[in-house]
């Protein structure tokens, strides 16, 4: 049996559920391999409880034709190994009439809080099935039954399954068997819409990759070769990629004993010559302010991946909000400017870190990459992200230049920097204000030039067409960056469909603020929604201080942990465009 | 510290929260819990009176688990926590509870400082040589050849020596427990919080997840074959040879706790514009 | 809190690791000469109840890891110590029943011969693995009352710990009793295909 080919939805949705080592994670994992390798596209957002094993969890997964960059209203399909405190995830999993529930009758039923949304019921003897089959495990018939439902074929399911035995161990017979099981299980339910086939019209090349993997591997291409480490959730995937990546390209990883260790190290290694990151979340961020200041005083390029997390202080560590928007800005002491970068998408965030990377080292300044904790651990399939020229680039002051100044005034406001080893230019790096020469000055005219120095670089440099995603027309605009643009994105298709014309700016420059380019991108614009997901509007007050808005606006803005959704985008334009 | 006089004595339970652990079942925090509890009720304390500090990790979620009054703060500064609060509150028993990621790592300057400073607490440490609640890097009590993503082959490092750092920079009572005797560690646990000063215990606590062959820990300690002792040198030699398996306490020293006098004052503030007046 | 030799493991491998290890704890015996027997009940008492809390303790564990088969057995394990607990004061009576204090009763090997040990858990394990472990409790329970039976020089004190012996004697009958009537572990049990999980 081929791959389900023909007219079907174009996108499904499919929730797998289990508890106490039920595997639903792998079988998540291995259902969005088959669907890539299917030629579908999709995502897997993966949800847990709070025990480090054996704790409930849900594995959310969104399968489509075309490239997806969020997760749906609601959920097509809820399989459940098990139901144990399943209920957790209510929240989660939004479901209505038309969703469909599958549990094991020997598990109980499923819970109220899914019960009563007046979802279909359906029953599969999942543990009975794999105890029928000596070696195999439930989870390997989820796959089967999950897999079917969608439309992938036996063989495309078990190839997957075969990958995943290469390393050895036993059980791949059995395991096949069971998924065999699951899609012959599939009689015994009830319709459900099927996937519709992938479009053919041409066959991109595609990467499965995470977030916080593309972070990494946009840094390794903007040229970083030196990371100091230390392990945060959700950032410590960035670093665990970067660790064995780095070393391969010749680079290094170190694992420093704190966070202020590791951006000090960052910065000491950036001084050296070497392009320098780091990763962190919002409390390891706190404690980078001061060293950032620093790299700005000193004009030492350096990046710092902030993967936004449920705040404040420890907040929801495990979740993601768009919190930090302030503290990226305005979270230096004294007149600190630097880059803040947020990417739009899981594959913007290679092309938003090299890009990152290259703004650092050309402007010798730090920069911020706002990634977030959706983007960071949600696995996708998304088209490989087209190469891009940038490259970190130091302006280097060459050996033996007669009156070397390091912090000299030029007109681009960037000056030659020197690299250790290099003879006959030698200078002190500075957090103390200093002349053109480096040396400390408590002089107004020093610290009036450099400041308009180190602010001047920024605010001349062309950032090209990659300050923000501009697409669409119209008199309403919804303002929006990061993980939000994703149902933004989605929503506006939907209002289209519906006659409704509106644009998105989506920002991936967020300081230095471009106000020019964004009236230029508000040109006619009457009425703007801004869209984010925290709680104190971060993005909207940043606008309204260092930006002109046209017309009307207004703010829609929620805190984590739910993302928000496509729908209730939509539903907030259209309202409005009516009005 | 006064105790209400009972006629039953208070229990370890009295001192237990409802609210459930979600520790790995097999983790040794549960028995460190089970046995702080335990020394609570030797003392005779009263849950009120005593206040649990503690920083980021899976051993700092200790506080939430007991009865007593607790402070969940942020990585690596309990013990800066916990000396303000002691200092601020001398009658309070005040325990700073953490693992070795958030003592030894970021928390290694103030513990450096809490050894000097010599306030009244007591400090545990539930050692897993482990980083486990960001799924297992290396720590500082990390052998330098387990192999991880973060560090692989190895960090290359040598381990840290905690209690060896705690005699040099000042601690007055080192003891080392393991969480595999329960009873055992309660006893250590009363001994440093009757005694004055830092007192600092670093607890052997296995993590099964990350670290599963610590379970042969079991076969692996000892109690320290001698007395404790309160000659810093002699603690110094057999401290600096110790193999990180001898259990009990080690050193014992008579330094005066440090404790500014708190509410002693006899000036009023209107009596300070005096110095101001012209 | 002496120890004695290293302790040896019993771990039973059968085919394809149905088992857990569980260890067992060869350690030398307090000589009760000097135990009354006041001290001794006292002693016998605070053996099942500190078993029934450590056995509650499981439970829990096993219900905030999902495991319900175990939990649920740990709970009847619980009941049942302190049952035997409850039997005994009931007949024993005494003027002053004994309390269970922190700083009271000390085991040579740093807990009861009842108590299991926590390190023995693991978050997939089965009823099976939980009654090997209440089996070697048992077992070792029955050892320390047969010794004091036989280092005692109190003639009440003997004649009470041969009864204890005895009992706990039928207790291990009965634990072997149930894990006859118990499906033995899967193969692989421990799977868990899924890797750890953050949540700090």
């Amino acid at each position: 049996m081929h791959d389900r080919a023909g007219a079907g939805v174009p996108s499904f949705s499919i929730a797998l559920t289990g508890s106490g080592g039920a595997g639903v994670m792998t079988a998540g994992n291995m259902l969005l391999e088959a669907a890539a390798q299917a030629g579908w596209y999709g995502l897997m957002v993966r949800s847990s409880g709070p025990q480090i094993r054996g704790g409930e969890a849900a594995a959310l997964l969104r399968l489509a034709g075309r490239p997806v960059d969020c997760l749906d209203d609601r959920f097509d399909v809820v399989v459940g190994v098990d139901w144990q405190n399943i209920h957790r995830f209510a929240d989660e999993i939004p479901l209505d009439a038309g969703s469909l529930m599958i549990g094991d009758p020997d598990q109980g039923n499923p819970p109220e809080v899914f019960t009563k949304r007046g979802v279909r019921l359906a029953q599969i003897p999942f543990k009975r099935m794999a105890k029928a089959i000596p070696g195999s495990w439930p989870n390997m018939i989820v796959l089967g039954v999950a897999g079917a439902l969608v439309g992938l074929s036996a063989e495309r399911l078990k190839s997957v399954v075969r990958n995943s035995y290469k390393k050895g161990g036993d059980g791949l017979a059995a395991s096949l068997a069971a998924v065999d099981a699951g899609i012959a299980a599939l009689k015994t339910l009830p319709e459900t819409p099927r996937l519709g086939s992938p479009s053919r019209v041409e066959k991109k090349p595609r990467w499965l990759i995470t977030g916080n993997e593309a972070t990494g591997y946009g840094a390794v291409r903007g040229g970083v070769r030196f990371v100091a480490a230390y392990p945060i959730t959700p950032a410590t995937e960035v670093l665990e990629w970067l660790a064995p990546a780095l070393a391969g390209v010749g680079g290094t990883l170190v694992q420093a004993e704190d966070e202020l260790a590791s951006i000090n190290m960052a910065i000491g290694a950036s001084f050296g010559g070497v392009p320098s990151l780091t990763a962190t979340a919002g409390p390891g961020l706190s404690l980078m302010t001061e060293a950032l200041g620093l790299a700005v005083a000193a004009e030492v390029p350096v990046v710092v991946v902030d993967v936004m997390r449920g705040g404040p202080s420890t907040g929801i560590p495990a979740k993601s909000e768009q919190g930090d928007v302030n503290i990226a800005l305005n979270g230096l002491h004294g007149d600190a400017p630097r880059i803040v970068v947020a990417p739009n998408s899981i594959a913007d965030c290679l092309t938003a870190t090299q890009w990152a990377v290259h703004l650092s080292e050309n402007l010798q300044v730090p920069a911020i990459v706002l990634s977030d904790q959706y983007f960071g651990q949600t696995r996708a399939v998304v088209d490989r992200p087209a190469d891009v020229s940038f490259i970190g680039e130091r302006v280097l002051a060459a050996p033996h230049t007669e009156s070397y100044k390091r912090y000299a005034i030029t007109e681009s406001c960037v000056s030659p920097m020197a690299i250790p080893g290099t003879p006959g230019i030698a200078y002190t790096a500075e957090g103390l204000e200093h002349n053109e020469r480096g040396i400390p000055s408590s002089q107004s005219g020093d610290h009036i030039a450099q400041l308009a120095k180190r602010e001047g670089k920024l605010r001349q440099h062309d950032y090209g067409e990659h300050w923000a995603e501009i697409e669409g027309e119209g008199e309403l605009a919804v303002l929006t960056f990061g993980s939000c643009s994703g149902p933004v994105r989605e929503a506006l298709a939907r209002a289209a469909a519906e006659g409704i014309r509106a644009r998105l700016v989506s920002m991936r420059l967020l300081s230095p603020a471009q106000p020019e380019r964004l009236a230029k991108a508000l040109e006619g614009v009457k009425r703007v929604l801004v869209v984010e997901q925290n709680h104190g509007a971060q993005f909207h007050r940043y606008l309204r201080a260092d930006f002109d808005l046209p017309g009307e606006v207004l703010s829609f803005h929620r805190a984590g942990p739910l993302p928000i959704r496509p729908d209730e985008i939509y539903r907030k334009i259209t309202e409005w465009s009516r009005a | 510290m006064t105790t209400a006089a009972a006629a039953v004595p208070i229990t370890a339970q009295a001192f237990k929260a409802d609210y459930k652990p979600i520790w790995c079942p097999g983790c040794g925090d549960y028995s460190v819990l089970a046995s702080a509890t335990k020394a609570f009720a030797m003392l005779e304390l009263r849950p009120e009176n005593v206040a649990i500090v503690s920083g980021i990790g899976c051993s700092s979620r200790i506080p939430a688990y007991t009865n007593c009054y607790g402070f969940h703060g942020v990585h690596g500064r309990a013990l800066a926590a916990g000396t303000g609060l002691k200092i601020a509150r001398p009658e309070l028993t005040v325990l700073v509870a953490g693992g070795d990621g958030d003592g030894y790592s970021i928390g290694g300057n103030h513990f450096l400082h809490a050894c000097r400073r010599n306030v009244d607490l007591t400090y545990v440490v539930m050692d897993n040589h482990v980083y486990g609640m960001t799924k297992g890097q290396p720590s500082p009590t990390t052998e330098p050849d387990w192999d991880s993503k973060l560090s692989p082959g190895g960090t290359g490092l040598r381990t840290f020596h905690p209690l060896v750092i705690a005699l040099a920079a000042g601690a007055n009572f080192i003891a080392r427990a393991f969480s595999g005797d329960p009873n055992g560690t309660a006893q250590i646990l009363a001994e440093a919080i009757r005694t004055p000063g830092f007192s600092f215990v670093e607890i052997l606590s296995p993590c099964v997840t990350f670290r599963p062959e610590q379970r042969n820990w079991k076969s692996q300690v000892r109690p320290a074959p001698v007395a404790p002792t309160d000659d810093p040198a002699r603690a110094a030699r057999r401290i600096m040879t110790d193999d990180g398996f001898n259990i009990g306490v080690l050193y014992k020293g008579g330094r005066k706790p440090y404790q500014p006098a708190v509410g002693k004052g006899t000036k009023r503030s209107a009596d300070l514009e005096a110095e101001f007046t012209v | 809190m002496s120890r004695g030799k290293a302790t040896k493991t019993s771990a039973r491998k059968t085919a394809g690791r149905r088992t857990m290890r569980v260890r067992d704890r060869k350690k030398p015996v307090t000589k009760p000469d000097s135990i009354g027997r006041a001290d001794f009940l006292a002693r016998a008492w605070t053996m099942e109840v500190e078993a029934a809390e450590r056995y509650a303790m499981f439970a829990d564990a096993m219900d905030e890891h999902n495991n319900r088969e175990a939990a649920e057995l740990f709970r009847k394990l619980a009941r049942i110590e302190q049952r035997h607990a409850d039997q005994l004061l009931e007949e024993n009576p005494s003027s002053h029943p004994p309390v269970l204090s922190s700083a009271g009763v000390r085991w040579d090997d740093g807990e009861g011969p009842e108590t299991a040990a926590p390190g023995d858990l693991h978050y997939r394990m089965q009823p099976y693995h939980a009654l090997q472990i209440a089996l070697a409790c048992e077992k070792r329970a029955n050892k320390f009352f047969t010794d004091v039976a036989g280092s005692t020089t109190d003639a009440r004190v003997r004649k009470a710990a041969r009864e204890m012996a005895g009992e706990e004697a039928e207790h291990v009958h009965l634990i072997e009793e149930w894990l006859r009537r118990t499906p033995p572990p899967d193969k692989d049990w421990e799977h868990d295909p899924d890797p750890p999980v953050v949540s700090d």
